[in-house]
């Protein structure tokens, strides 16, 4: 594997427009996909185009495996840049797109076609080479992007919200096949999003960010069990995440082991080590052992009430912690309170798994 | 074709608006049908119109060439950049389509004619413009700048800033962005407002006749035969001048309309 790229950013000062990043220090492992998450108009964009060289910042620096590129123009740093909106050049062809960075490396033609060929079929695009990006489909245009930035082999590459103008399902496998490639080729990757499961199922490390200003900087365990601010937890704002390995189960069902050697059964295409969640509206609470068809039940404690109105979030130990929701009116008529053993219950199909 | 006449208003609509159409479409119809195609072929023939046929042609084709090296940098920079005081440059742009052009000569004479010190420079160099060919280009060039500019900034904006950073980050430096990216895909924005320039300059008396009343453009060729001879003499030269401007005006149209189905 080649030499791998590591990004320091001192003290990062950008003022764009509306947009005002304050006092950003990252420092990104080689071979690392690391993952700044915010909502959108948080400034994610310009930092990436700044870290890329094309806004310069007001103060700070930025140094790739200790070399300062803060001063060095884009073409000089050995970028990959994927936007959301994939931004492929409407007058070439995909072969032409993807082959851009190489022809102005001034490579032979030949060995220039052998490297599309060769990137293409990693991205499973072989078939659309001769297409015209407007005939291309979301995802599709989002490969061939992928692609044209991979094939000059980027000592970095951003990606700018790059499933978000996907559809669910396309973006599920795009999500797949970025772990893949990341996997396969360890390139340094600086993805920026606002949706958390896409953060969690991707990144090494997440960086939460919000008004230009980086709050917290974790592993997906440690953001969402430990949001340092009021921001990051509502941000956030996903109950019941876990993690865990999963292995085959009985008919279609797979089961999901998690660290408290507590088994879900849910079902899912995936495979190895996961993220699950679970909505609090999902989980049946009830006081005695029942039957039904939700293939999980538990029993567990409660720990906590929180009473929000209309709905009630009881926090439950089985271990781990489940926090579950009920009407208001539920939690007087099972006369639930803190201390009870209690039962919970969820279907298969109610575990989400990313 | 039905919704023309769907109802009272929209039937008198289409009477009013034939009316403004008959107006434009009769004059031309009744030249054409004037001058029968012998008559055209042997003014055609004649020395002093082909001269001043050719000539017009390539004045402002070099005026249009001119306007290229120039106004396409401008376009692109109205086209992509802020500055102070950016509506003031954009006015003057536009200031050739308002003055009287026989005024636009006039102040062109004062900067270019022999006793400015900017046509004594280039009289030096062995280019006058005063009753020469480099006055017909510049007299065209003033009057019909505009329309390459404006036409070559819409095309500009219509390329995504964003197509221009991924080719930078792809390794390509600010020339080669602009000449890979953003130039190709403005360039028929760039090209139609070349050919309405073109047309425009094909087509200028004011300015011309001031600076340059020799060597004859068509239009002032015309103009001279209409006052020294009449209407009869005149007209075959301008039916010529009418069709070749119909020429360009279609070129234009089918650009035009290979930019729409593009897009």
């Amino acid at each position: 594997m080649k030499q791998q790229t590591s990004v320091q950013i001192q003290d990062l000062w950008i003022d764009l427009d509306e947009f005002h990043l304050r006092q950003i220090d990252l420092n990104i492992a080689g071979g690392e996909y690391f993952v700044i998450l915010g909502p959108t108009g948080s400034g994610k964009t310009v930092l990436l185009e700044t870290l890329a060289g094309l806004h310069r910042p007001r103060q700070g620096r930025i140094l790739f495996s200790g070399q300062n590129v803060t001063n060095l123009p884009p073409e000089k740093r050995g970028i990959g840049f994927v936007y959301q909106d994939y931004a492929l050049f409407p007058h070439l062809s995909v072969a032409e797109n993807i082959a851009f960075g190489l022809k102005l490396q001034k490579i032979a033609p030949e060995s220039i076609e052998e490297n599309v060929r060769g990137i293409a079929g990693l991205l499973g695009i072989e078939h659309l080479l001769g297409r015209r990006p407007k005939t291309l489909s979301g995802g599709e245009s989002q490969r061939v992007a992928l692609a044209r930035a991979l094939v000059v082999e980027p000592r970095l590459l951003l990606l700018d919200e790059p499933l978000s103008a996907l559809d669910p399902e396309m973006r599920e496998e795009l999500q797949r096949e970025l772990a893949r490639l990341h996997r396969q080729l360890g390139t340094t990757t600086l993805h920026v999003t606002h949706d958390f499961e896409e953060a969690v199922a991707l990144g090494d490390r997440i960086a939460i960010m919000n008004e230009g200003r980086i709050v917290q900087i974790g592993s997906p365990e440690e953001i969402f069990k430990k949001p340092e601010s009021e921001f990051a937890a509502r941000f956030v704002g996903v109950k019941n995440i876990f993690e865990g390995e999963i292995r085959s189960g009985e008919n279609d069902y797979k089961v999901l082991r998690l660290s408290d050697s507590l088994e879900i059964v849910l079902t899912t295409p995936l495979g190895g080590r996961v993220h699950a969640s679970i909505r609090p509206e999902d989980i049946i609470i009830a006081r005695e052992a029942f039957r039904s068809s939700a293939r999980n039940t538990f029993r567990g404690r409660i720990v906590d009430i929180v009473d929000k109105g209309v709905l009630a979030y009881i926090t439950v130990n089985v271990p781990p912690e489940l926090t579950c929701a009920i009407t208001r009116r539920s939690l007087k008529e099972m006369e639930l309170r803190e201390g009870l053993e209690i039962y919970v219950a969820f279907k298969a199909t109610a575990v989400h798994v990313f | 074709m039905k919704a023309l006449f769907a109802d009272k208003m929209r039937t008198s609509f289409v009477v009013l608006g034939s009316l403004l159409l008959l107006f434009i479409a009769w004059p031309l119809l009744k030249m054409l049908s004037a001058s029968p195609p012998g008559l055209l072929w042997q003014t055609l023939l004649e020395d002093d119109v082909r001269a001043s046929i050719l000539l017009t042609l390539y004045g402002s084709l070099i005026a249009t060439v001119i306007a290229f090296v120039c106004g396409v940098p401008l376009a692109y920079l109205l086209a992509r950049t802020d500055f102070p005081a950016k509506w003031l440059i954009e006015g003057l742009v536009d200031v050739p389509i308002v003055v009287p052009h026989t005024a636009a000569g006039i102040a062109l004479l004062t900067v270019f004619g022999r006793r400015a010190p900017l046509g004594q420079a280039f009289d030096l160099l062995g280019i006058k413009f005063v009753s020469a060919a480099p006055g017909v280009v510049i007299a065209m060039l003033f009057v019909s700048l505009p329309f390459l500019v404006n036409a070559a900034r819409e095309g500009f904006e219509s390329v995504e800033p964003r197509l221009e950073r991924v080719a930078r980050t792809l390794g390509a430096s600010p020339w080669q962005a602009f000449w890979r990216v953003s130039f190709p895909l403005a360039w028929r924005g760039i090209l139609s407002g070349m050919i309405m320039m073109w047309a425009r300059g094909l087509s200028e008396f004011g300015a011309v006749v001031i600076l340059a009343y020799h060597p004859m453009v068509a239009p002032v060729l015309l103009y001279e035969r209409f006052e020294s001879f009449g209407l009869r003499y005149a007209r075959p030269v301008a039916t010529l001048m009418i069709l070749i401007c119909l020429l360009a005006f279609v070129l234009l149209r089918v650009t035009a309309r290979g930019k729409e189905s593009k897009a």
